[in-house]
């Protein structure tokens, strides 16, 4: 199995790598969106993925800010999770902008009015709550490593290296830092609020997207970051931990009870997002979400969101909450098949012309209101999901994530 | 004698020819001045304020694009922040040609998946009662654009003169300001040619484009590639006192171009009739293109 694994990241990786080699020489050509459909799965995989992280890190101050005992073996490893979760989403968007060498001037002439330049703005500022909170979270752990003669060379000198030359186990010390994690972590916790429904709100924002402009959009992300973030690290610690006793069938368990819970709770804004336009046939943007629910991708919202990524997750939590590997198969589903309600936010907006006849008023491949990732963009995708990927692997095996030891 | 006259009138004809080639040839040279003056003169006229003097006085009947080079002139002698530039486009003239649509491609080499002014063609009824609506969509430079607000860098704004302009060399390409039109009246440079797949690029491909004054060439990536794109009302054009090219290339005289804030301007008696109409006026956005119903 593992095997297979890495057979699997090897050429999601090589076709990736290939992917980023056609982006890098030929820029935009190869991929499948265009002037009218103009945010397609990068956008989607970025929001996706930024939405983990927010998942992941929101998780995480259970135990950093709150003090939920019951889930502090989990904290560290969803500090890192919100941190790699953080870096393949930008790698994606990065990969979506028009002019990649670009990128920096949203910070050096950023316009607050925008709501992308307060998402980036937030993001940047909860990308440095986060480091900070993750040395702080990590640093006694990585001294004792650092001095574990059970540990490879490689792992004692990596140790070494991120304690940045702070090796002090002194009570004071370590209740001083736990002091100043516990405000980072609580800093972060409205950063990460914000950071997500923000890019929500980016889209809510739009007036132009009857689609999008919902009050309820910003509230989804929020909630949906939660719920694929949950499942993520539900999946991680089901499946990547190294102690298999029955303090890990506990804890696995009780990450399966809330994941169920703010899968219900999705469901229910959901409803609420699907029904309000549909329920007169009048509203809108009603047949925009009928073309999602039941146009020609219709199989993208029943089958991999409602089937795959919400009933069978449900299925599994309600009739096998004890056990780890049922529980970890729910949290991936509904982790691996979130990327699908990000793909719905996304496109059904754009695929409808301002006036009609506009498709027809000047034509050609990117004058279309039609859009499907082209290989390329699939390639492009396999590279930022392989690096997510490797990253979090790497960070497994060479880093104090999943010690049972809490950092207090 | 026969002989002679036969000279005579061959040595006639030969004059006749030589004093019409003479006059075709003033013509020609006159025009040429007259052409390449004129290029010349309305920028610096612009600027000086003493455009309009090589215009013929206004009379009964005049083509419109005579007007409103008037207008236009009138225009550029006060200051950019005083002016409001206009469109109009009367819907009953349109004939649904598709000549602005080009003429804008060519001025600015527009590469595929470009478009600044399409028309769009729209079949109103049902057979024998049916009828078709041609409704040309240049950007309608909102006064409250939905646009500019949104863009992360800065990279588009509204200009003094109501032109809503984006900066080439800031956009970062995010294309947040193309969602966020609600004309569709945005579109994004993916760096492509008409020309991909074959040996050469055209010549076309190859002339630099002179938008907002500046000179773009788009070769080996440069911008505007990766940017989004969108009509400016021709703004190095008209303040080099020209109108835009959808409204000289107009065949059917349906766009009018000019100051709204002028009150003799040909746009502001137009776009004050009671068949005025703006495209989604209900969104608030105050755009500056008015349709005669």
């Amino acid at each position: 199995m593992r095997r297979l694994l890495y057979v699997v990241w090897l050429v999601a990786f090589g076709l990736g790598l290939w992917g980023v080699a056609e982006r890098l020489l030929f820029g935009h050509r190869l991929a499948g969106y265009g002037s009218y459909v103009v945010w397609g799965l990068w956008v989607a995989i970025y929001i996706y993925m930024s939405g983990l992280s927010a998942g992941a890190f929101l998780l995480s101050s259970l135990v950093y800010v709150f003090r939920l005992e019951r889930l502090e073996r989990v904290g560290k490893l969803a500090l890192f999770v919100a941190f790699v979760a953080l870096l393949g989403g930008l790698l994606a968007i990065w990969f979506d902008l028009g002019r990649m060498e670009r990128f920096y001037r949203v910070y050096t002439s950023p316009n607050f009015q925008s709501m992308m330049a307060w998402m980036i703005w937030l993001y940047t500022a909860y990308f440095v709550v986060l480091l900070g909170e993750a040395y702080l979270a990590l640093r006694p752990d990585l001294v004792r490593w650092s001095r574990d003669p059970n540990r490879s060379p490689g792992q004692r000198t990596l140790a070494r290296w991120l304690t940045l030359g702070r090796a002090s186990l002194a009570p004071e010390v370590l209740e001083r830092e736990r002091r100043a994690l516990q405000v980072l972590a609580t800093v972060g916790v409205p950063l990460a609020v914000a950071f997500s429904g923000g890019v929500g709100a980016l889209f809510a924002t739009v007036s132009a997207k009857m689609y999008w402009h919902q009050a309820i959009v910003p509230i989804l992300f929020l909630t949906g970051a939660v719920v694929s973030g949950g499942g993520l690290l539900t999946a991680l610690a089901a499946f990547a931990w190294p102690q298999r006793d029955a303090e890990h069938r506990e804890l696995v368990a009780l990450l399966g009870r809330m994941l169920l819970l703010v899968v219900v709770g999705y469901v229910l804004l959901e409803w609420a997002e699907f029904s309000i336009p549909l329920w007169y046939g009048t509203s809108p943007e009603g047949h925009l979400v009928r073309l999602a629910l039941f146009g020609p991708y219709w199989w993208v919202f029943w089958i991999l969101h409602v089937g795959l990524g919400t009933l069978l997750p449900v299925l599994l939590l309600v009739l096998r909450p004890k056990d780890p590997t049922a529980v970890g198969w729910a949290g991936l589903l509904v982790a691996g098949t979130f990327v699908t309600v990000r793909l719905n936010v996304v496109i059904p907006a754009q695929v409808e012309p301002a006036l009609r006849g506009l498709e027809q008023a000047f034509t050609g491949p990117r004058l279309v209101f039609h859009y499907f990732p082209t290989t390329h963009e699939w390639l492009v995708a396999s590279f930022v999901v392989a690096t997510t990927a490797a990253l979090l692997w790497l960070g497994a095996r060479l880093l104090p994530l999943m010690e049972t030891e809490v950092a207090r | 004698m026969q002989e002679k006259g036969t000279a005579v009138q061959a040595k006639e004809a030969r004059g006749s020819r030589r004093k019409f080639l003479r006059t075709l040839g003033a013509g020609a040279a006159t025009l040429w001045a007259l052409t390449v003056l004129e290029g010349q003169r309305a920028p610096a006229e612009a600027a000086s304020g003493a455009a309009g003097a090589d215009l013929p006085n206004e009379r009964e009947g005049e083509d419109v694009l005579l007007r409103m080079q008037r207008d236009l002139q009138r225009a550029l002698r006060k200051p950019a922040h005083l002016r409001r530039w206009a469109m109009v486009i009367d819907l009953r003239k349109c004939v649904g040609c598709h000549a602005c649509t080009i003429a804008c491609v060519a001025e600015y080499k527009l590469p595929p998946g470009v478009v600044y002014r399409p028309v769009v063609e729209e079949e109103i009824g049902t057979y024998p009662h049916v009828t078709r609506r041609f409704v040309p969509r240049p950007c309608m430079q909102c006064d409250n654009p939905p646009c500019v607000p949104v863009c992360p860098v800065n990279a588009t704004y509204k200009r003094a003169d109501g032109i809503v302009a984006v900066n080439y060399d800031q956009c970062i390409g995010c294309r947040y300001c193309i969602v966020a039109c609600p004309y569709n009246a945005r579109t994004f440079d993916a760096g492509e040619y008409y020309t991909d797949g074959t040996p050469e690029r055209s010549a076309v491909e190859k002339t630099p484009s002179f938008e907002y004054g500046k000179r773009w060439t788009r070769e080996h990536e440069a911008p505007p590639v990766g940017n989004a794109r969108k009509c400016h009302f021709c703004i190095h054009r008209v303040e080099a006192g020209l109108l835009p090219e959808c409204v000289t290339s107009c065949i059917g005289r349906a766009t009018y171009f000019g100051d709204a804030a002028d009150p003799d301007a040909l746009v502001s008696e137009l776009m004050h009739r009671p068949n005025a109409v703006r495209l989604k006026e209900e969104l608030g956005l105050k755009p500056r293109v008015y349709y005669l119903l």
